[in-house]
């Protein structure tokens, strides 16, 4: 499965999919964390696609990175899901 | 009461043109004022009464209802579960999602996501992106403009005759004074009634000098004292040396006696470091150089005569026409003379004989200016004939670098004090050149015409930003030089000296060889006879003639014959449309076989 090749990556803390509703569907992480990341993100990233396409109608956001003292959480979104990457990236 | 007015029109005038005219005021109506209405009022002195139009608004205060407020948060649990998914059962919770997993959908977006996630992650591993680079380096100006100077101000010499600027000396605390020094510098030909004032100007005001210094005969020399700002020193055209103090006013305060000083014109006066602050220096061309105290100016304290046979006659001195001398080393100057030579002395020399240290040859004309580079002591500028020189100290038989020959002769030079590879010329046809030999060596960096008549003299000031020159008929110019010229650059010492050092080697390698090809020489004079070795020399220059020569007729006639070999390659012109008129028949049957069969074809279909 994906979601374990993804998680076999140096540095990679947790993976997690979640669908529009806020659903987790597949985490590797425990469920509180997952449900608080889940709630949380989606709504961040809502708001970073609106933004992209206020300014630019044509455009769209693809990817969405956020970068933190202690790891990196990386947000890729989808019409439907959302794929939830938490990494350590290692220096 | 009321007060009516009546006028009366015939109803036959109405509708007629109205004619109006003039006529004097009617009084109708004249109301006396009643003192006994104003019984009924008190005065009231003063009166405050707001008289501007404006709309009245008054105020009010309301106390409303008391309105209570509470922050609460919402801590959201679960997701969106449907309906019929009861979130805590946890079988319902994994039916639902092994649904969603199956679903066609999600896998391919699962698919798509994970690829772009990937990438980044492994992006994030592979290059740290975020990382602190250049962390040591300094936000570092890169000086992009082009070097530039311009006027700010001219200094005119008041006096109707005019008379050269000759020599310039800065104030040195502030530098806000400039002290000029006007005297005629051609033999004998000082016009008659001509002035021999020489003034101190302020730079904010370049129309009337601030202190006018009158000497018996005109000074070629002026310099402020370092350490005191009141005192300067004059060298006169007639050998004498003069002191003055601005507080005391315009007259010389201390004059040396005629049977004791120069006999010629002193070219060059300097104050010494001392700790009274009252000692000097003075050359001039009568082969002197004399150190005085100005304390007492009626003999001096020292001299000595520019022998350099050290046989100290004053028949065989060379007069001497600059003279340095730097503070740190303060047994050392240096004079440059009439003769084009340069002589390094040593003060503090136990016999006369001594004093003179080394000469440098120098220049093919009299030496104009010299000074020590202010950051390398051992390297100094010289001006002479048509050439800026450096030398080394090192090197005594040739100057380490050199300018070209200009078309004007170079007057005076003086180095950067900012900058170490940065120094400013100025030539008789009133241009002054500012080389920087870090930027450029074979021509200035910045070459300006500053008046049209020749330039004489030049002193920077010591923050390296002001340049003022002289010029023959007495203008005095101040200049400021762009930023560009005057910070001292990154590494410019390292490649400033580095450059010195290289050229001093290359010099001292000249030299050596120089010396050695001169033993050699000698060696085989004393060898050998002398004809045999005209001989040789004859039958091996023959010999080497002809074979030149032979090559040389050899490599011609190879390239003639190339070049006619070629010639006969390029005219076989007419052939080549004969292979394309082949190749053009050639597909004209292609395309009728091609033709061919296709009919063919039709007929088959």
């Amino acid at each position: 499965m994906e979601i374990g090749e993804i998680q076999s990556h140096k540095g990679v803390i947790g993976t997690m999919v979640v669908n529009a509703e806020g659903i987790p569907i597949r985490t590797t992480l425990d469920n509180s964390t997952t449900v608080q990341y889940a709630g949380l993100l989606h709504h961040l990233t809502m708001k970073a696609k609106s933004t992209v396409r206020d300014i630019d109608p044509q455009n769209d956001l693809t990817f969405l990175r956020i970068r933190s003292k202690k790891h990196e959480i990386m947000v890729a979104p989808d019409k439907e899901y959302l794929l939830i990457v938490i990494q350590n990236p290692c220096e | 009461m009321e007060i009516v007015y009546v006028y009366v029109k015939k109803r036959s005038e109405f509708g007629k043109q109205c004619n109006f005219s003039d006529r004097q005021a009617e009084l109708n109506i004249d109301i006396m004022p009643n003192p006994e209405l104003a019984e009924q009022f008190v005065e009231r002195n003063p009166v405050d009464t707001g008289i501007q139009c404006s709309v009245s608004m008054s105020e009010h205060e309301a106390n409303t209802e008391r309105f209570e407020m509470e922050t609460r948060g919402v801590n959201h649990v679960e997701g969106g579960w449907p309906k019929d998914v009861n979130p805590l059962e946890l079988e319902q919770t994994i039916r639902f999602r092994k649904k969603v997993e199956k679903d066609e959908n999600y896998v391919n977006a699962i698919m798509q996501l994970g690829s772009i996630m990937e990438h980044c992650i492994k992006q994030n591993n592979a290059i740290d992106i975020y990382e602190e680079y250049f962390n040591d380096e300094e936000a570092v100006e890169v000086m992009e403009e082009a070097p530039s100077a311009k006027t700010i101000n001219v200094f005119r010499d008041p006096q109707e005759i005019k008379r050269a600027a000759t020599h310039l000396s800065w104030h040195p605390d502030g530098n806000r004074k400039l002290a000029v020094a006007y005297s005629c510098l051609d033999f004998q030909r000082a016009p008659v009634g001509m002035s021999s004032d020489s003034y101190i100007w302020d730079l904010e005001n370049p129309n009337k000098p601030e202190l006018a210094l009158k000497p018996s005969s005109p000074l070629v020399t002026l310099e402020f004292n370092p350490k005191d700002s009141h005192v300067l020193l004059g060298g006169c055209y007639n050998g004498q040396i003069a002191c003055w103090d601005t507080r005391k006013g315009s007259l010389v305060a201390e004059l040396s006696t005629i049977e004791f000083s120069h006999r010629d014109p002193v070219y060059g006066t300097i104050w010494l470091q001392s700790k009274t602050g009252t000692e000097c220096f003075s050359a001039s061309t009568d082969g002197q150089v004399m150190w005085w105290d100005i304390r007492k100016m009626s003999e001096p304290t020292e001299v000595v005569i520019m022998d350099i046979t050290k046989k100290e006659q004053l028949e065989n001195a060379l007069g001497a026409i600059s003279l340095e001398f730097e503070s740190t080393l303060p047994t050392k100057f240096m004079v440059g003379t009439e003769q084009g030579i340069i002589i390094s002395c040593n003060r503090k020399a136990k016999t006369s004989a001594e004093k003179i240290v080394c000469t440098f040859p120098g220049h093919h004309g009299p030496v104009y200016a010299l000074q020590r580079n202010p950051f390398y002591p051992k390297n100094f500028l010289t001006v002479g004939d048509w050439t800026a020189r450096i030398w080394s100290e090192d090197s005594r038989e040739s100057s380490i670098m050199w300018t070209k020959y200009h078309m004007a002769y170079l007057t005076d030079a003086a180095w950067s004090p900012i900058r170490p590879a940065v120094f400013f010329t100025t030539k008789m046809d009133g241009t002054l050149d500012i080389w920087d030999f870090v930027f450029k060596q074979c021509d200035p960096a910045l070459s300006l015409k500053v008046c049209d008549e020749a330039l004489f003299c030049l002193r920077v000031q010591d923050n390296g930003c002001f340049i003022a020159c002289g010029s023959q008929l007495g203008t005095t110019t101040l200049l400021e030089v762009s930023p560009g010229l005057s910070t001292l650059q990154r590494n410019e010492k390292n490649i400033a000296s580095s450059m010195f050092e290289r050229e001093t080697r290359r010099e001292k390698i000249l030299e050596a060889r120089h010396r050695e090809m001169r033993l050699k020489e000698k060696g085989k004079a004393e060898g050998r006879d002398e004809e045999q070795t005209d001989e040789d020399l004859d039958i091996d220059l023959e010999v080497l003639v002809s074979r030149a020569e032979e090559e040389f007729f050899d490599i011609i006639f190879a390239e003639l014959k190339k070049k006619e070999a070629d010639a006969i390659k390029l005219t076989p012109m007419p052939q080549q449309p004969s292979p394309e008129e082949d190749q053009a028949v050639e597909e004209g049957e292609e395309a009728a076989g091609e033709g061919k069969s296709e009919e063919v074809e039709e007929d088959l279909a």
